[in-house]
């Protein structure tokens, strides 16, 4: 659609830009003001200029907590897309009671409070009252204990997370799929495609805008990860659930190095910035092509 | 045959995501004694005490009147300044236009806990720590544009020949706006306010650190009760399954409308 070329269009913008900067602009300074100061007592600062930059390029702790997450949203992002677009698949093109059942059901865990998913999940795995826990151990023998056992943890926080989530790319890669007009399949038909023909030339075509926005939405909230495996967990045992936001919060909040902390935060900003940047970039690319 | 196998995986994995909801359900009507004493998939004896217990105890149940307050005003500020920008965006080309969207969508993907340390210093400096208004403010951080993302997909959908007609025929841009252009977008402000209320209403961190009594969060109330006791399993079941009501009767409203959404519009 061609736009109208007018600068005014600034006052439409004005409250979303006063409401976002007073919300966004002055903490994010504030954050800057701290990550260049070593903050001794109220009113006594020195500045430090990159020193804390450098102490937290340097920690190794660091740098295990940011390599757990990279290996953490890259496999929630490999299980979750092609099980959502599994599931997506298997929901009943008309419309209707059952696929409006369906779809109700499957908001459910996106609506429920992050903490309270985190409690369901400790009250589902615990090896003495939780129904996965206790049949694991009674009924197969297994030795399951997500509080003690890293792996298991691990494991568990990865399962949650596909069980909250998935059902995102479900609707999205669902919505994808309505998209499609009737006559698409019925030309399929006619030609005598095969089952995957039909998904790999019509289906996944359709689906790849929605897929490119549910992979930059997965991709930035599994990559900020905190009250989930906060509560099942709490980061343990020993670090292996600590995430960045976890380790972020601790270092903060915890051990209150303001510092270093504030330091971490905008590099943690930056990488996460750097990464949606190639994504948008890329969906907004598409748009374009797809209008011409 | 082909119909059945798809039935029989979407019923798998529904069932996969309904097993720690129905435990958690379960787990809701009975007593903690049975919780930790016997393992048995229904309850052996049925009890409402735990709902009880949340609705006469006043520092559970205002935890729900505080959540839905800040939820609803932040709701109502995340629509209010979205509208007019996603008009701008959708129908306007201007200097800075897709920096200034692009500046706004970083803001939804700022770590919460970047802003945590901050956010608490800057709320008490200017009074507003510990009320409904706090959290709503610092909701909209990730709301607004997430609105405005979601808006500007809708509003793009509506050719600009209406807008046209409407100014030619001397409508003025207030009147236009409210009497012709928002009922035609009536669904994505729907879709909209449903977001904005599911966002508000899962987040915990900042609603977390912006309160301390007067405007605690149910979610809140709910971390302390596993940090302090963390043995009341049947009270912290109930007030579990309460937190799900809420979300799920939005849903039912939108359930149409929601497939749209979640793709911001723009299928």
């Amino acid at each position: 659609m061609q736009k109208w070329a007018d600068n005014r269009a600034w006052f439409l913008i004005l409250p979303v830009f006063l409401v976002v900067a007073f919300s966004a602009i002055i903490p994010l300074m504030t954050v800057v003001n701290y990550s260049v100061q070593d903050i001794l007592g109220p009113g006594m600062s020195v500045f430090v200029g990159s020193e804390w930059y450098k102490e937290v390029l340097h920690n190794p702790r660091l740098h295990d907590a940011l390599f757990r997450q990279l290996t953490f949203s890259f496999c929630v992002l490999a299980i979750e897309i092609p099980l959502g677009v599994g599931v997506a698949l298997t929901l009943p093109r008309k419309k209707g009671v059952w696929a409006s059942t369906c779809l109700v059901l499957l908001a459910l865990p996106l609506l429920i409070p992050w903490n309270v998913v985190g409690t369901i999940w400790v009250m589902f795995s615990r090896p003495d009252i939780g129904l996965a826990g206790v049949t694991l151990n009674e009924i197969f023998h297994f030795p399951y204990n997500y509080t003690a056992d890293p792996l298991h943890s691990w494991l568990t926080v990865l399962v949650m997370d596909v069980w909250h989530w998935t059902p995102l790319i479900v609707l999205l890669g669902y919505a994808g799929l309505q998209a499609i007009p009737e006559a698409y399949y019925q030309a399929a038909k006619i030609d005598g495609a095969s089952r995957f023909a039909v998904f790999r030339y019509i289906q996944l075509p359709k689906m790849r805008g929605v897929l490119l926005i549910a992979l930059l939405l997965r991709f930035m909230d599994s990559f900020m990860i905190y009250t989930e495996p906060f509560v099942l967990t709490g980061g343990g045992p020993g670090n292996s659930t600590t995430f960045l936001s976890q380790f972020l919060t601790r270092l903060a909040v915890g051990q209150f190095d303001v510092g270093p902390a504030a330091a971490f935060s905008l590099i943690y900003f930056l990488i996460v910035l750097l990464f949606c940047f190639v994504f948008y970039t890329t969906i907004v690319n598409l748009g374009k092509g797809e209008a011409q | 045959m082909r119909m059945k196998k798809r039935t029989v995986a979407l019923l798998c994995y529904l069932i996969f995501l309904l097993l720690p909801i129905y435990w958690l359900v379960n787990m809701s009507f009975k007593t903690t004694d049975e919780i930790l004493s016997v393992f048995n998939l229904l309850p052996e004896n049925f009890t409402w005490a735990n709902y009880a217990m949340i609705f006469t105890d006043p520092s559970w149940y205002t935890g729900y009147i505080n959540s839905m307050k800040y939820v609803a005003l932040n709701t109502i500020i995340s629509l209010t300044v979205a509208l007019p920008a996603a008009y701008g965006f959708s129908r306007y080309n201007f200097l800075g236009d897709k920096h200034m969207f692009f500046w706004l969508l970083t803001n939804k993907m700022a770590p919460p806990a970047v802003f945590l340390l901050p956010f608490f210093n800057f709320y008490q400096t200017v009074g507003l720590f510990d009320t409904s208004i706090a959290v709503a403010l610092a909701h909209c951080l990730f709301n607004v544009p997430l609105a405005v993302w979601i808006l500007e997909g809708f509003m793009s959908g509506v050719p600009k020949e209406i807008d046209e007609t409407a100014f030619i025929d001397g409508y003025s841009f207030p009147r236009f706006f409210t009497t012709i252009f928002i009922p035609l977008i009536r669904a994505g402000i729907g879709v909209t306010a449903f977001f904005c209320f599911m966002f508000s209403w899962v987040e915990l961190l900042l609603a977390r650190t912006l309160t301390a009594v007067n405007a605690k969060p149910i979610a809140a109330t709910m971390t302390r009760t596993v940090s302090a006791s963390g043995m009341d399993w049947g009270g912290l079941a109930a007030a579990g399954v309460l937190t799900m009501i809420p979300g799920a009767i939005v849903i039912w409203f939108v359930r149409n409308y929601m497939a749209k959404g979640f793709a911001l519009g723009r299928v």
